[in-house]
């Protein structure tokens, strides 16, 4: 057996009010390819920043043992200098910059008051060759392709003498070519004895380039499975550790309520990447929602889920719009604005609350009218006295815990700040609400509330369309499921019919198929 | 004895639940320049060999009227301020194009409210025309203001041929300034002749109540026109609170009976002041109409609501239907209107234009803002927090002035009073999170 280069030990990590990582166990031999696989939140993200130091000693439980020595971090520099070097997920590269800079940020060759360019460059030149890059190192990174912005991250490690890689979904932002280039170029490092960690949703990658896959579900270690066999791992065997937790009752019944007509319906709905215009976010979708129906649509990130939200909600997101749009079967040219979306009775309640939901330096009550001011005011001045009403009465309707409407919405609980979120947009009295990770960071107790909320919507005969990464969820909830994946609609079951297993499946193949 | 510890002790921490009750801390986060400007006024009023000269009548009307300009310009930097910490560099030498415009077409014998209309609506166009550079094109206020800034004083200078221009329309003067004939007239007295025999040094309890040197020439109009805003205002608070209380709005009425006799006790006594100098300058009237219309917009109407909204938070404001650059568009012509007014005020002032007026008054404006409470990052911030910031600067400007700090050292004491009241505001903030 091969020297066990890592070790990590009944790892602990909490968050405030969650357990990120519980008890769990990684070991990874020397020279090999080892990936890690689970769902989004499982924890994986979190495991590898406890071992690159950005979580740092003393605030995980557990140890890391790494060459045969416990290890105690206390940033990312330490654990760089013992050739452990973790590329992101995002690109993190600075366009304006040079390929040679880049590489060399925070780590600059020369004197202490001095860079030395003509190193810098030369040493530069020397790991791109490695990566199979034929580009200058003087070149700016903003010049190159995503492709090829991947390899310059990989350069970038190897000029911190990196003895142990880890690659954090590194395919994602990726086309198949460049991501089988990428493939290769792990497999060769490895005759060299390099030791890698691939963190991946891309099975057939795993089964590609792994000799041992760690399954990691809701924080916990599941299983480690070895690919050495002379037949590779089967998907279904993955999926299988992936996803195999029991369902137990966490989603509120919604009964007796009759499912109506088609209120909205999409076709050959197709949106571009506002910043790279070739590049189709969502591909030829077509979709539709009845009157009193909960519609799930299941992806991975960065399927298009919230793009598609986004772009049918008076396109606020993309470029080059083509397909059509109907409501109440009568086809709807909107205009480039949220306004005549609202217009419309469309809503579209965000997954990021903070950033694009809540004005947090105010009170409940200015964010509970702000998407429709029109309705307490007449000649655009505002009737306090009504607002205050209308704002005491969502604050009722949906058990908002709050000593008064006054209160700034910044100080808030996630959970609470999320009903704020809803109220907002129910007040705006839409016929179609796309819910965007509804219950993403609140606790099991606030879900289960907006769970509630959502089916006395369906109940008042509502459209909504809830968009989700949490699995269970969707399927808790919804009457049918749409599976998105790479910008398309792969899928469309009935909520009886579906299971997280053939989701996944699903999902899965399609992404290879493609 | 232990008794008596215990009993002491307890009332001791009646004592801190009481201040937590009513959140005393709360209280002097949200009073700190208020409080800061008493303490002030305080320090200049018994400065040794000084004392109680700053709060004169003439030094309390010279302060009201020397400041005019800062309170109109702080107002339209305000809206622009609450968009996201924006500001505009450009309005003092707006304010003195409008002026240099308005000066010369009063010497070609133009009427005094056409010009003044024009005034006003050169400042909004300019103020127009810089807005659809930041909100359509988006070129960032900070520039887009500043070559105005260069641009304006640039106009001005060749319309001026850099020289002076004065202005001869008495009327003007009248209505905008703060000349000895820019005060309301005391039309009580021309009404009631009766009020010359009663305002004598002979009549005792009137002597003791105003003061021998004023009581002849008291103004009692003005005493008149304090007391009737005391009443209105007195009447408006009281309506807030009652309706306050009939909707279940938690606030502690104790604090705002409070706050409502001290802000009307100020109005009187300010009143009172005037009326024994020369009455009540015409230029308050201006800045009393701009700080109650802005302070009506920022609170109660949509458009005020999005300027909050905008700053708060830009992108969730747009997903919720408002269209951001047309707020950016509105908070930056509205300053540009401002600008015109202040322009009308400078010149009536100064009785003409000389082509480096209006040099630095962005600075007064903006440290007002920022004094005065608002956010440095946009979305907080009060019509009312401005008037103290405006009136904080104006009592230490003045105060300088009459305990004879040295000219050069003056703006020293501006820029420490500047830092120190954004530092309050930035540790405060601090502490909550």
């Amino acid at each position: 057996m091969a020297k066990i280069l890592l070790e990590m030990k009944n790892i602990t990590k909490t968050f405030p009010g969650v357990k990120a990582l519980d008890n769990v166990n990684l070991q990874v031999e020397e020279g090999e390819i080892h990936a890690l696989v689970g769902e989004n939140g499982a924890g994986k993200s979190t495991l590898m920043n406890v071992l690159s130091g950005i979580y740092p000693y003393g605030t995980y439980e557990g140890d890391i043992i790494y060459d045969g020595k416990v290890c105690r971090f206390s940033n990312i520099k330490d654990s760089e200098k013992l050739g452990i070097v973790i590329i992101h997920q995002e690109l993190a590269l600075v366009p304006e910059m040079t390929i040679g800079e880049n590489m060399y940020l925070g780590n600059e060759c020369g004197h202490k008051f001095a860079i030395n360019w003509n190193k810098t460059y030369s040493e530069a030149d020397k790991y791109l060759k490695m990566v199979g890059l034929a580009e200058s190192s003087k070149v700016q990174v903003k010049t190159i392709g995503t492709g090829k912005q991947q390899l310059v991250e990989i350069a970038k490690a190897l000029a911190k003498k990196a003895k142990l890689l880890i690659l954090d979904e590194p395919t994602s932002s990726l086309n198949e070519e460049d991501s089988r280039a990428l493939l290769d170029l792990m497999l060769s490092f490895k005759k060299q004895g390099m030791t890698m960690i691939i963190i991946t949703h891309k099975l057939n990658e795993v089964s590609y380039v792994a000799d041992k896959i760690t399954v990691i579900r809701d924080g916990s270690t599941i299983e480690t499975i070895d690919n050495h066999g002379t037949e590779p791992v089967s998907e279904e065997r993955i999926i299988k550790g992936m996803v195999g937790r029991e369902m137990t009752n966490r989603f509120p019944k919604r009964e007796g309520v009759a499912i109506g007509g088609t209120e909205m319906e999409i076709s050959h709905w197709t949106v571009h990447h506002p910043l790279y215009p070739e590049r189709k976010v969502v591909d030829d979708v077509s979709m539709y929602v009845r009157k009193g129906e909960v519609v799930g649509i299941y992806g991975l990130m960065g399927a298009g889920r919230t793009e598609l939200a986004m772009s049918i909600f008076g396109q606020s997101y993309g470029v080059n719009f083509s397909g059509e749009l109907k409501l109440n079967g009568k086809p709807v040219k909107m205009k480039r604005s949220e306004a005549d979306a609202i217009r419309h009775k469309i809503a579209y309640v965000t997954e990021d609350r903070k950033g694009n939901g809540l004005v947090l330096s105010q009170s409940i009550k200015v964010n509970t009218s702000l998407a429709n001011l029109g309705a307490i005011s007449s000649h655009s001045v505002i009737d306090g006295d009504r607002e205050y009403a209308v704002a005491e009465e969502y604050r009722d309707k949906l058990k908002i815990k709050t000593p008064s409407v006054e209160q700034l919405v910044g100080n808030l609980s996630g959970g609470n700040q999320q009903k704020v979120l809803l109220a907002k947009w129910m007040f705006a009295e839409p016929d179609v609400l796309l819910l965007d990770e509804p219950t993403r960071g609140i606790d099991v107790g606030a879900k289960y509330e907006i769970y509630c909320i959502i089916n006395d919507l369906a109940a008042a005969g509502k459209c909504v369309v809830l968009i989700s990464s949490e699995l269970p969820e969707v399927l808790g909830m919804s009457d049918r499921i749409y599976i998105m994946n790479e910008g398309k609609m792969v899928g469309e079951m009935k909520a009886s019919e579906a299971t997280q297993e053939n989701i996944m499946a699903l999902i899965l193949r399609s992404g290879r198929g493609a | 004895m232990s008794e008596q510890v215990k009993a002491s002790g307890s009332r001791k921490q009646s004592f801190s639940e009481f201040m937590e009750k009513h959140r005393a801390g709360d209280f002097f986060q949200k009073y700190t320049m208020t409080i800061a400007l008493v303490l002030v006024t305080i320090v200049f009023a018994t400065w040794k060999g000084k004392e109680g000269l700053i709060l004169l009548p003439a030094n309390i009307t010279g302060l009201i009227a020397e400041n005019g300009y800062v309170f109109v310009l702080a107002t339209g930097m305000l809206l622009c301020i609450l968009t996201g910490g924006n500001i505009d560099l450009s309005v003092g030498s707006v304010v003195c194009f409008t002026a240099a415009v308005g000066c010369t077409m009063m010497a070609g014998g133009a009427n005094m409210w056409v010009t003044a209309l024009v005034m006003l609506l050169i400042g909004l166009a300019i103020g127009a025309f810089q807005g659809f550079w930041i909100a359509k094109v988006r070129v960032p206020a900070f520039i887009a203001t500043l070559a105005g800034m260069y641009a304006f004083r640039g106009f001005t200078n060749v319309l001026l041929n850099g020289l002076r221009v004065d202005i001869t329309n008495e009327g003007f003067l009248q209505v905008f300034g703060n000349g000895k004939t820019s005060f309301i007239p005391d039309v009580m007295r021309d009404l009631f002749p009766g009020l010359n025999e009663t305002f004598t040094k002979d009549n005792a309890f009137l002597t003791g109540l105003i003061g021998e040197n004023f009581v002849t020439k008291f103004n009692v109009t003005c005493m008149c026109i304090g007391i009737l805003a005391a009443i209105v205002f007195v009447a408006l608070r009281v309506h807030k609170i009652l309706s306050q209380k009939k909707l279940g709005i938690s606030q502690s009425i104790p604090g705002q009976l409070v706050s409502m006799v001290l802000i009307t006790v100020l109005v009187l006594w300010i009143c009172f002041k005037f009326s024994c100098y020369r009455g009540f300058p015409m230029v308050l009237i201006w800045i009393g109409l701009v700080l109650g219309i802005y302070a009506y917009i920022t609170t109660k109407t949509a458009i005020g609501r999005h300027l909050y909204a905008v700053g708060g938070n830009e992108k969730a404001t747009a997903l919720s239907g408002v269209k951001t650059r047309n707020v950016y568009w509105f908070a930056y012509a509205n300053i540009g209107l401002l600008a015109g007014l202040a322009g009308i005020l400078t010149a009536a002032r100064a009785k003409g234009i000389d082509p480096v007026y209006g040099e630095g008054y962005e600075m007064d404006a903006i440290a007002s803002c920022f004094i005065g409470g608002a956010s440095a990052y946009g979305g907080t911030g009060k019509v009312s927090g401005m008037i103290i910031g405006a009136v904080l600067m104006g009592v230490i400007n003045k105060g300088m002035v009459i305990v004879g700090v040295d000219a050069n050292f003056q703006k020293v004491v501006k820029g420490i009073v500047l830092l120190v009241a954004v530092m309050f505001d930035v540790l405060s903030k601090r502490q909550k999170r």
